[in-house]
């Protein structure tokens, strides 16, 4: 059922493309040497270039570049091996030159697209218009003095890429799936970290509302939403508002508002009314930027494997379901934590362990995946001593408690509790025999016709063996008694 | 094209250039000159032709990915007309 | 004879040969700019001290033998070099307080060769004029008078501090920017020597930037020789400036006695302009006949789009200009005027700090790159850019430097063609070409004008072929035996 607002005129689709804007992971900024590390003491990642200085100039950063290329390949998008920086010229107490160096006209990355999974399991596909990379601004606060604001420019000049999307999505829903999706690919490429809290993620939400079979209607563009449960609100918030305004005769303006959280609505931004002429035109502290196709083709070879297609590989690899995969490699940690317990051992067994009982510790303890509660090692330790029949299933769940709670390797709990799993037929027998003649009265009942009971001696006799006894064994044992 | 005395306004707060009326006129009178001027150029043909924007004909060399630069904060801040601390500090601006 | 009289050439010689030491040589121009300074305004900033320092400094360097042939040669930096801890204003208020901690690469260079800076040389406002009168520290005097007048003439622009300190013995030479004509025209209205080299041979990086695209550092001096030891310290790679060309730098100085046997000299017919003087277009034919006489060949060609090169100019040097003068905002450094809030600061801070040419390019620059203009004015301008600089790649086929007049006219009074700024703008016709099309240009003294002011000639060479400019302009000179002096001047 597709996504719809429901206004006084009757359903409203929402339409939303998203900018995103990404910090690229790199030593220095992109055209200076300054650090790019996030955080610092006020101006201390700052060089001459960054504050804007007289005469100083641009020199662009390769691993940048490369940041960019790679991000567009994980996009499936087509890389321009001819590409130039533009200026866009505005006033701004963060933009020290005056201007951003961006790129307008000839971006270094063209159309591509990304598949989206939707909560009831539909895939959608989204189209990216292109991937620029741009300067991003220092910081003002406004917070730190009563009647002025303070600049630091140690973001000032870090590279962005600018990662846009086509005006193909549809509700707030796939507009946060999509944020994910973009997060997870960059993070798999290791091209930017993906923190939104820090900011070194955050997106520029556009978002119109119409009726079913229109062209699409003016849009508002909502600045620099910094996760992806606000990226969702936000596009609620400003649909309704939209509607409300259609709905009451009015004329959606286009301009550029901001999403405050904490009233759950958005606001027209003031300080963004006349920056609407940007002037751009090509730069001329730097030459055009030309790439080889072999370079890309480098770049192409030692790219990581994305998550779709890790995804693909685990189902058929492992034969684990789409929807485990799915969860598996959601993050890259996570796929790899996935991929060195089910290596050599049952892949399906894994897959469980990993998003059955792994998860609920991890959720339990509060720790995440980069510091698991149990080692890969420890987990690996416990598969093999189920698959060589060490101990059985129900002992695992219990030996893998203790694992959480003392860190001991499971090898060393099952020998000093005992745990092993007993396999030998004769102690089998005999614990059989004796439940058999504690329970002469059930044995009746069960000869009698009620073949139910044989659960309880099976249970009886596991009971009787704390645990231990070989399932198969005892089960084997149980029916041969019986006769 | 003609610039009018709107546009001369418009263009200087663009450029955060501070004018005042008889400035606008003075502005007004030189930058048609200029304009008119430079419209000679609508005579020259220029179809096919490529834009030259820079004054370089050469591929964009790339610098490797070191860190060589910052930690400075002093000699950043060393001409800023106003500071707090190791900040720049402007009137307050409202989002 | 005079310790002014020596040239570079000739003052290196004797410092070398410890004839002279260089504390006594700046000693000299320090006393000299002291005493002519006041009147001539070339220099916005002097730095007597700093001199001599490094004057004794280059003394020491002499005795220990590990000197340059710059060390210990007095010059005037252009202030829109950025100098390490000495005030640089690039001719604006807005920069009047601005102490740049940083060294720009070509002062840098100067420095590290040993050269001796007297002082920061007065310019036109952001490098934008052709006469030193836009500078926000008063304009400059050409020490050149017209005979039997002593009325003021201007220095030519904008690196008309430079000239004028050259001129009149106040440096032994100069550091100049040329964007449109600011070291070839200047160096014409004072009678001296300077090359705007192919873009790309010096670094721009600690330049204030006028138009990037354009801007070029190159030197300024009493002769040819002068230009080519300048320019062998100036030039060079850098990897800070993405313009920088990478290629290695050739001993101009060298090239000084090749001689122009068997050299293909072209005359474009588009620079016999309606309005030039005719004493000029009389210097250009005589420049014509001294280069047949030394074996050249001349052949006539075309540059059809000539005429076209000013309005392009015009366009593309304002719309960068626009945008690199956008930091000077009151911020972070240079002169605030405070507001209500930051915009009322920031356009009060650029109206009290630019001066009325800076703000009419600021202006004519916005203009043309904003929405709706851009297609009709800025891109269209690159486009015939692209066709003035095939003009030049095509003539260069066929012949190996271009012979021009440098400027239309003498050098004027000031206060003359002040009536509207196409007039002034006009002063660039022939200098403009080459800079659009970024390839090495020359302009050498070939004779006087008859009311006995200093006429230039210019040679225009292929890119990166600056030697072949020298080898031209060094057989000009010889011809020419250019050898009348202002009348103030140190001596």
């Amino acid at each position: 059922m597709a996504y719809s607002l429901e206004g006084r005129t009757g359903a409203w689709e929402v339409v939303v493309g998203l900018e995103v804007h990404a910090q690229v992971i790199s030593e220095s900024k992109l055209f200076s040497g300054a650090s790019a590390t996030y955080g610092g003491a006020p101006n201390a990642h700052v060089s001459f270039i960054d504050a804007g200085f007289p005469g100083m100039l641009p020199v662009i950063n390769k691993e940048c570049v490369a940041q960019a290329v790679r991000t567009g390949l994980g996009l499936k998008a087509q890389i321009n091996l001819f590409s130039r920086f533009d200026r866009k010229n505005y006033f701004y107490a963060d933009l020290p030159q005056g201007y951003q160096i961006s790129q307008f006209a000839h971006p270094i990355v063209g159309t591509g697209e990304v598949e989206i999974e939707l909560q009831d399991g539909t895939i959608k596909h989204i189209g990216i218009t292109r991937l620029h990379l741009e300067q991003d601004a220092g910081k003002s606060m406004h917070d730190q003095h009563p009647s002025k604001s303070v600049i630091d420019l140690n973001r000032a000049g870090v590279g962005l890429m600018e990662i846009v999307s086509e005006p193909d999505i549809r509700s707030p829903e796939e507009a946060g799936a999509y944020l994910r999706k973009i997060r997870q690919i960059v993070r798999y490429l290791g091209t930017c970290d993906g923190n939104m809290e820090e900011g070194s993620m955050r997106a520029d939400v556009n978002v119109s509302v119409r009726k079913a079979g229109e062209e699409f209607r003016t849009r508002c563009e909502i600045k620099n939403v910094n996760s992806v449960r606000f990226v969702m609100h936000a596009v609620e918030a400003e649909a309704l508002r939209q509607i409300e305004v259609w709905e009451s005769g009015g004329e959606v303006v286009q301009e550029t508002r901001l999403y405050d959280p904490a009233k759950g609505e958005t606001r027209s931004m003031r300080s963004k009314e006349d920056a609407h002429d940007y002037r751009y035109f090509p730069e001329p502290d730097l030459l055009p930027l030309m790439l080889e196709q072999s370079w890309v083709d480098e770049l192409a070879a030692t790219l990581p494997e994305l998550p779709d297609e890790k995804r693909t590989r685990f189902c058929t690899e492992y034969g684990i379901p789409f929807y485990d995969a799915g969860v598996l490699v959601a993050d890259q940690t996570t796929a790899d934590f996935y991929e060195t317990l089910a290596k050599g051992r049952d892949g399906k067994l894994a897959a469980n362990w990993v998003t059955g009982d792994f998860f609920a510790a991890m959720n339990r303890t509060g720790k995440s995946i980069e510091n698991p509660p149990v080692t890969v090692e420890a987990l690996g330790q416990m598969l093999d001593l189920i698959a060589d029949k060490t101990i059985n299933g129900r002992i695992a769940k219990d030996v893998f408690e203790e694992m959480v709670e003392t860190g001991k390797m499971p090898a060393a709990i099952v020998e000093e509790k005992g745990l092993k799993q007993v396999t030998d037929t004769g102690a089998i027998d005999d614990a059989v025999t004796k439940v058999l003649a504690d329970n002469q009265d059930k044995v009746a009942e069960y000869k009698s016709g009620k073949d139910k009971l044989f659960g309880f001696f099976v249970g009886q006799v596991m009971k009787a063996m704390q645990g231990k006894g070989n399932p198969a064994l005892v089960n084997e044992a149980v029916k041969k008694q019986l006769g | 094209m003609s610039l009018d005395a709107a546009t001369v306004r418009r263009i200087a707060k663009l450029a955060r250039i501070r004018v005042n009326d008889e400035e606008v006129s003075t502005l007004q009178n030189e930058l048609n000159a200029i304009l008119g001027y430079v419209e000679q150029l609508s005579e020259v043909n220029v179809e096919g032709v490529e834009p030259l924007s820079g004054g370089a004909q050469m591929a964009l060399r790339q610098r490797e990915d070191k860190l060589t630069d910052g930690d400075m904060a002093e000699k950043i801040l060393a001409n800023a007309p106003d500071r707090i601390g190791n900040f720049f500090a402007v009137p307050k601006v409202v989002e | 004879m005079s310790i002014f009289d020596l040239s570079l050439a000739s003052a290196a010689k004797a410092l070398k040969a410890k004839e002279i030491s260089a504390v006594e040589l700046t000693t000299a121009y320090n006393a000299a700019v002291a005493s002519l300074n006041p009147r001539l305004n070339a220099y916005i900033t002097t730095t007597p001290e700093l001199a001599l320092a490094q004057a004794k400094a280059a003394d020491a360097r002499i005795a220990a033998g590990t000197a340059t042939p710059l060390t210990g040669i007095p010059i005037a930096m252009k202030d829109l070099f950025c100098t390490e801890g000495v005030r640089t204003t690039a001719a604006s208020k807005i920069l009047e307080p601005f102490i740049p901690p940083y060294e720009s690469t070509v002062s840098g260079k100067l420095k590290a060769a040993g050269a001796v800076m007297l002082g920061k040389a007065n310019l036109d406002e952001f490098a934008m004029g052709s006469s030193n009168i836009t500078s926000g520290y008063g304009s400059v005097e050409n020490p050149w008078k017209r005979q039997g007048s002593d009325a003021k003439l201007v220095p030519g622009g904008s690196s008309g501090g430079s000239a004028a300190a050259v001129a009149a013995r106040i440096a032994l030479a100069a550091t100049g920017t040329d964007t449109g004509g600011s070291i070839r025209q200047p160096v014409a209205f004072c009678g001296l020597a300077g090359i705007k080299p192919t873009y790309g041979r010096c670094s721009r990086w600690g330049v204030v930037a006028f138009a990037s695209s354009l801007d070029q550092p190159g030197p300024m001096a009493r002769n040819v020789e002068d230009n080519a030891m300048m320019l062998n310290a100036m030039a060079g790679f850098d990897e800070r400036d993405s313009t920088s060309a990478v290629r290695a730098v050739p001993d101009f100085t060298a090239a000084l006695t090749r001689g122009v046997k068997g050299l293909k000299i072209g005359i474009p017919a588009e620079y016999r302009l309606k309005g030039t003087n005719p004493e000029i277009l009389a210097l250009w034919d005589k420049g014509i006949a001294w280069l047949k006489a030394q074996g050249a060949e001349i052949i006539d060609i075309c540059l059809p789009h000539t005429k076209y090169g000013l309005p392009v100019y015009y366009i593309v040097a304002p719309a960068e200009a626009s945008s690199n003068l956008a930091r000077y905002d009151g911020v972070r450094y240079g002169k605030r005027v405070d507001g209500e809030d930051l915009i009322d600061l920031y356009e009060r801070t650029r109206a009290a700090g630019f001066g009325a040419e800076v703000k009419r390019r600021i202006m004519i620059g916005t203009y043309v790159l904003s929405h709706g203009y851009y297609d009709a004015y800025y891109l269209k301008a690159q486009k015939v850019r692209n066709l003035i600089l095939k003009d030049f790649t095509d003539a260069f086929t066929k012949v190996d430097a271009i012979l021009t007049p440098t400027a239309p006219s003498a050098a004027f009074g000031l206060g003359e063609k002040m009536d509207d700024p196409i007039t002034m703008y006009l002063n660039d016709v022939f200098t403009v070409p080459a800079s659009l099309a970024g390839v090495p240009a020359m302009s050498v003294p070939a004779g006087l004008s008859a009311e006995g002011l200093p006429l230039g000639l210019q040679i225009i060479g292929k890119h990166f072929d600056e030697e072949t400019v020298f080898a031209v302009s060094a057989a000009i000179e010889t011809a020419a035996g250019f050898s009348a002096l202002p009348e103030l001047r140190a001596k």
